[in-house]
């Protein structure tokens, strides 16, 4: 079984079609990269599997681990190993980083009938991976994202991640605004987290990050649509050929 | 007009009734309180219809036959426990008098003095009432006040004083069968150079009609500094209207952060003058309101002298058909150049039905000046909401997360970690309670 089926997914925002029938099959222990030019409909894809209340599900089914992901709220999804790197995490002054994530694992670890962490153990194992992240201790004490530059926001989405150990996590252009650096590290981390039962969907518009993060699957997605699919070389082309190609090959499909 | 000599007749008829009771009181305190009398009575109960209670209509006082709450003090040691915490000084006002036997003075330094407000003016009538004689006052409820004064508590800081740790000052009503009011009166005098920190909570029988007509004033001397934290939690069916005026010294520091959590209906004037040149003062508060309560901050900050700053921040969060109001006057006078003024007033609004009237009010006439004001009205950020639900944090914890990071910005100003603790434990209390019937009603706990 498939962890992550979709079936002819279509989706509006603010009363625009924007995904016109996605069909995309993720197992575990895959990468899938999914690219596209701007506007195709990437972020819509990965905010509709996240559960933005701002994207309405008008056809098509989406299973996940067995389950219909359509029924579930954004936190429930969550709660059950579904994870969303966000393209632009939001900051939020006076919830300490910290205590949020513990927060947010301890309600994970709570609906898994686990013992919750209390703050001595959780410090200890985010210092762990916050370390391996290159994340500065301070950041953990300071309000989530306020006042964190580009890329510390995307590495504290990738330590996130690195804490709350997702099933499936759905990285949503976390390339951007990286410097070459910045997305060396955030490569290690999602490449330190590639294992046989996790799969990871990765948004991007460009080749680059796919460098180091490398795929098994590359969908090409135009218009709502997913007009090709296949192996790495794909991302390769499409660095050398543009997007431009897609219109004509997007008019036929 | 005859409705509004009618309205406040049970008033007369107490202040009749008090003045003959204390004719045997100095000369100069009966004068203070004939003034205040004929003030209030020229003044009359303030209507919607004054541009200052435009959107608070205190019908309901009116309406209600107030007595002079009596002495007895059955149920007060248990109200005084519920909000004390420990403090270098506890000073307990029961029914609107001093009540030594449950204040608790013994930590406090020779070099202040804490009294009844009626054994200091026993003791020196004439110094006393001079320093009560505030000229004023259009504000009818402050005139009320001066017209029963009696009691409330007078503290005195000597020059250089270093008050560690807080006085908490604790003002109860009991319960009693006809609806009472209180008219406690608080001077507070900082001598030159001297630090002090308090707390006023107020406090009353859970279900009963009282009003607490309070008046509290500060002066604080030159490099003076004063933090004061109001501690509101009076019964939901008790009306409160407090009155703060402060008096600041030239590079004196006044810090006021005031929580209002109780009371049906709440008006509170916070009337600053900045009085020599580098002074300053912060004016932080936190209004909760549910049901139909309604809650009306009205400060008023005036800038008389050059180098001055101010920082005003106020936070609300309304549910139900709760209303709140919040004016903010700041006066900026010809010659208060430099002056550098902030005001915020931010409100979060958790039903359709809620409601707030903010009202910034700069009136500016020196020209080399810094002011800025920004009132912010709102629900809760739904982009925050998503990203802490995505993490996997359910509705009402992610909510209550969001809640806790709007007011803990001015809960953290309280220096003292015990009251802080308190303060913060009482709101959240109070915020739980309203909000768990909200979410067992759209079934989400």
């Amino acid at each position: 079984m498939a962890l992550l089926e979709v079936k002819n997914l279509t989706v509006r925002a603010e009363d625009k079609e924007i995904l016109r029938g996605i069909n995309l099959t993720v197992n575990a222990g895959e990468v899938h990269a999914i690219m596209g030019p701007n506007g195709s409909g990437k972020s819509t894809l990965a905010r509709a599997l996240a559960g933005h209340p701002g994207y309405e599900v008008t056809g098509g089914e989406v299973t996940y681990q067995g389950e219909d992901l359509l029924e579930l709220a954004a936190d429930a999804r969550a709660r059950k190993g579904l994870f969303m790197a966000f393209q632009y995490p939001v900051e939020i002054p006076g919830v300490n980083n910290a205590y949020f994530l513990k927060a947010a694992l301890n309600a994970k670890r709570k609906e898994a009938g686990l013992e919750e962490y209390d703050a001595m153990d959780f410090m200890t194992l985010v210092k762990e991976k916050a370390r391996l992240l290159q994340i500065d201790e301070t950041m953990l004490q300071r309000s989530v994202n306020e006042g964190f530059s580009g890329g510390e926001k995307k590495r504290n989405e990738i330590f996130h991640m690195a804490v709350l150990e997702p099933v499936l996590a759905v990285l949503d252009e976390t390339d951007s605004g990286l410097d070459i650096d910045a997305l060396k590290v955030v490569a290690e981390g999602v490449n330190a987290l590639r294992g046989p039962d996790r799969a990871f969907v990765v948004v991007t518009h460009y080749q680059r990050l796919l460098d180091y993060i490398v795929p098994d699957v590359v969908h090409v997605l135009s218009e709502g649509r997913i007009v090709r699919s296949g192996g790495r070389e794909l991302a390769l082309e499409l660095e050398a050929k543009g997007y431009g190609w897609l219109e004509t090959a997007g008019a036929g499909a | 007009m005859a409705t509004v000599a009618e309205r406040h007749e049970t008033l007369r008829a107490e202040q009749e009734r008090f003045a003959r009771a204390g004719s045997a009181a100095p000369a100069a305190l009966r004068a203070l309180r004939a003034a205040g009398a004929a003030r209030f009575d020229a003044l009359g109960l303030p209507t919607t219809r004054l541009e200052d209670w435009r959107f608070t209509n205190i019908a309901p006082i009116a309406a209600t036959g107030f007595r002079l709450a009596g002495e007895d003090a059955a149920g007060a040691p248990a109200l005084v426990d519920a909000v004390g915490v420990e403090a270098a000084a506890r000073v307990v006002v029961v029914n609107g008098r001093f009540a030594p036997a449950l204040s608790t003075l013994g930590g406090l330094a020779p070099h202040v003095r804490v009294q009844g407000l009626a054994a200091a003016l026993a003791a020196d009538p004439a110094a006393v009432t001079a320093r009560l004689d505030i000229p004023d006052t259009d504000h009818a409820f402050i005139a009320l006040n001066t017209s029963f004064l009696e009691d409330g508590l007078h503290i005195e800081v000597a020059p250089e004083a270093v008050v560690e740790g807080f006085v908490h000052l604790i003002y109860v009503t009991t319960a009693s069968d006809a609806p009472v009011m209180t008219h406690p009166r608080t001077l507070i005098v900082a001598g030159a150079r001297s630090r002090l920190r308090l707390a006023q909570s107020f406090v009353g029988a859970g279900g009963a009609v009282y009003l607490t007509n309070t008046v509290t004033d500060v002066m604080l001397g030159d490099g003076a500094f004063v933090d004061i934290v109001t501690d509101q939690r009076e019964a939901a069916t008790a009306f409160h209207v407090a009155a703060l005026r402060v008096d600041c010294g030239a590079a004196s520091e006044f810090h006021s952060r005031a929580f209002t959590l109780g009371g049906r209906i709440v008006r509170n004037d916070l009337l600053a003058r900045l009085g020599g040149e580098g002074a300053h003062v912060t004016l932080d508060g936190v209004y909760l309101g549910d049901d139909h309560q309604l809650i009306d901050n009205h400060t008023s900050i005036d800038h008389a002298m050059p180098h001055c700053t101010s920082h005003e921040l106020y936070k609300g969060i309304l549910d139900d058909h709760a209303r709140a109001v919040f004016n903010g006057r700041i006066v900026v006078r010809l010659d208060a150049q430099k002056t550098d003024a902030k005001q915020t007033n931010r409100a979060l609004l958790l039903a359709d039905t809620a409601q707030i009237n903010s009202n910034p009010q700069l009136e500016i006439f020196a020209d080399d000046v810094k002011c800025t004001h920004g009132a912010a009205v709102g629900q809760l950020d739904d982009e925050a909401m998503f990203y802490l639900q995505a993490r996997g944090l359910p509705y009402v914890e992610a909510r209550d997360m969001l809640l806790h990071a709007f007011a803990g910005e001015v809960l953290q100003g309280i220096a003292h970690a015990p009251l802080r603790a308190a303060v913060e434990a009482a709101l959240f209390e109070r915020l739980e309670r309203d909000l768990a019937r909200h979410d067992a009603v759209e079934g989400r706990r």
